[in-house]
């Protein structure tokens, strides 16, 4: 197999894996599962990192910490904040966890909450 | 590149696969998030294992500067300005895959005859669409914190200019692969900036958290690009991951608002649109103070309550849940009845309401809740405003038509608290308003609810 057949492989299956793995979301989790896609193509600062550590320009070096900044923010910014959003879906289950109708709103939860 | 560095960042795309996997249920999504976290963590470090990087001070400097400053920005941030930050962080994102492209098109100029079609293409669709996705999210975040306005910009000859500028970067591109050359580069990065502005200004407020989903699709299929373009697996798969996952998310959004991606894109470029004026009207209403809403309240057997983006801005959650409590207490049947698309981004509400602890079982999605809506005495509509607009089944042409609502206009009384008349995010006017069975309680949501608290107390 030649090597850009190799990369259309990977290309379109992960096309397929991403629409797979989001396909049965719920509205509720749709703002945090923004957020944390956003997280995700933080990755660009890996990217970042690799071109500015090959470049021997100072105008490209400049461009390149720009960059790494900017993905930095990007990726680290985008864990926390989705964190932080689901900090509080896990909080407000506990009252519900601990009440006396457990079971009743964890129905799907294959282990139960405690 | 050795084959350990390979085997870790294939380590590292299926844990951004769990990641998102784990985002789309609420038990394993904090989990799912760490883990990516983790990865990405994992990913960065790599590099400076096994390559001679040169300024890695430099590097590392910047890296604890973006991290500082995304720390920072998502620390702070409010629940309630959680979309514009979405749109912000997604801007950055796709300005620095521009960058990184524009960065790698300067190393393949020298020998360009001998690099594939396929990586300058690569390379042009990188820098162009980065570009689109930063100057777009830029305006989205502008818009969402009304640094202007969030009604549609729309001037004459925009859908010239902007198709002009598409033909532009289309040629740009061809240019790019055929002749390489930065300053190409850079025009077409530009180009691409005062695309992402024409794209956006024309959509209206309600609309500007789906074109936040389709910009994040945007700035992940770059990602990949770029993976392409430096022959970084990793890159490739997250990015396709984001990008495909974005864009099928687009769609389920879209959906639950009734609309098509087009219409929202090109929607008011069309004209003829009926966006309201976004003043207030001077038709008569009938208003009354917190005594008279809490004998109607005091005195229904069932209530249902509607909470919008208005009542999280004025923090008034709490006060709410303790009317609630004690509407609970003389034998009242109360729940909250949760839009979709309530707040300013699909699920919003869920987050807000989850921050001031509303216990979860009270909250009731929309399709199981909207069949009890003609069996209600009363609905209290708080800080909503266009989930619950009648326009949506009955006015074709209105921005929100074909948007599944709350049935409120069919319980037997509503009462609706807001500031004031103006119209809510979408830019319409609402009939419910002008219903003879309607009763508005003016005011800001928190005061307002600490009154009529009280005068419930004393019933």
């Amino acid at each position: 197999m030649s090597e850009p057949v190799v990369w259309l492989t990977i290309f379109v299956l992960s096309i397929f894996v991403g629409i797979e793995v989001i396909s049965k979301v719920s509205s509720t989790l749709h703002t945090p599962l923004m957020s944390g896609a956003n997280a995700i193509h933080g990755i660009i600062l890996l990217g970042a990192v690799l071109v500015t550590g090959a470049t021997d320009s100072t105008v490209a070096l400049v461009v390149g910490l720009v960059a790494i900044v900017l993905a930095a923010v990007n990726m680290v910014g985008g864990f926390v904040v989705t964190d932080r959003m689901l900090q509080m879906f896990t909080r407000r289950k506990k009252p519900a966890a601990t009440g006396p109708t457990t079971g009743s709103t964890t129905g799907g939860s294959a282990g139960g909450a405690v | 590149m050795p084959t350990w560095v390979q085997l870790v960042y294939l380590a590292c795309a299926v844990c951004f696969i769990l990641a998102l996997k784990g985002l789309s249920g609420p038990r394993t999504a904090r989990t799912g998030n760490l883990l990516g976290a983790a990865a990405a963590v994992v990913a960065v470090v790599v590099p400076f294992l096994y390559l001679d990087l040169h300024h890695v001070p430099l590097i590392l400097l910047a890296i604890a500067v973006g991290t500082v400053g995304g720390v920072v920005g998502a620390r702070r941030v409010q629940m309630t300005q959680m979309p514009q930050m979405v749109a912000l962080f997604n801007g950055v994102g796709g300005g620095a895959a521009a960058l990184v492209a524009l960065l790698e098109l300067k190393e393949l100029v020298p020998d360009s005859g001998s690099v594939g079609w396929f990586t300058l293409a690569a390379t042009a669709f990188t820098i162009a669409v980065g570009a689109i996705s930063f100057a777009g999210s830029v305006v989205t975040f502008a818009k969402l914190q009304e640094l202007m306005t969030s009604r549609p910009v729309v001037f004459v000859g925009l859908p010239i200019v902007f198709g002009a500028g598409l033909v532009a970067a289309l040629v740009l591109g061809v240019l790019t692969v055929t002749s390489p050359a930065v300053w190409i580069g850079v025009v077409l990065g530009l180009l691409g900036l005062l695309l992402g502005l024409l794209l956006v200004l024309p959509v209206g407020g309600a609309d500007v958290p789906i074109v936040i989903s389709l910009l994040n699709a945007f700035t992940g299929l770059t990602v990949a690009a770029g993976g392409y373009i430096l022959q970084n697996t990793l890159l490739l798969v997250a990015g396709t991951l984001v990008g495909a996952s974005g864009t099928f998310l687009t769609l389920l959004m879209a959906k639950a608002m009734g609309r098509s991606v087009a219409n929202i894109l090109f929607g008011a470029l069309k004209g003829g649109s009926t966006l309201g004026a976004g003043v207030a009207s001077d038709r008569p209403v009938r208003s009354a103070g917190p005594e008279d809403v809490a004998i109607l309240l005091g005195y229904a057997d069932r209530v249902i309550i509607v909470p919008g983006y208005g009542l999280a801005v004025a923090q008034a959650q709490h006060t709410l849940r303790e009317l609630v409590d004690v509407l609970s207490g003389r034998g009242t049947r109360v729940d909250y009845a949760i839009h979709p698309v309530a707040g300013r981004m699909p699920g919003h509400m869920n987050v807000l309401l989850a921050e001031a602890q509303v216990p979860y079982e009270q909250l009731v999605e929309m399709d199981e809740i909207n069949g009890e809506f003609k069996h209600t005495d009363v609905v209290l509509v708080v800080g909503a405003n266009d989930v619950v607009n009648p326009a949506a089944k009955t006015t074709p042409g209105a921005p929100i038509y074909g948007m599944p609502i709350l049935n409120a206009d069919e319980a037997k009384q509503v009462v609706f608290m807001k500031r004031s008349m103006r119209p809510g995010f979408a830019g319409i006017e609402n009939e419910l308003l002008f219903d003879p069975k309607t009763t508005l309680l003016f005011g800001d949501a928190k005061e307002s609810l600490g009154k009529l608290l009280n005068a419930v107390k004393a019933l």
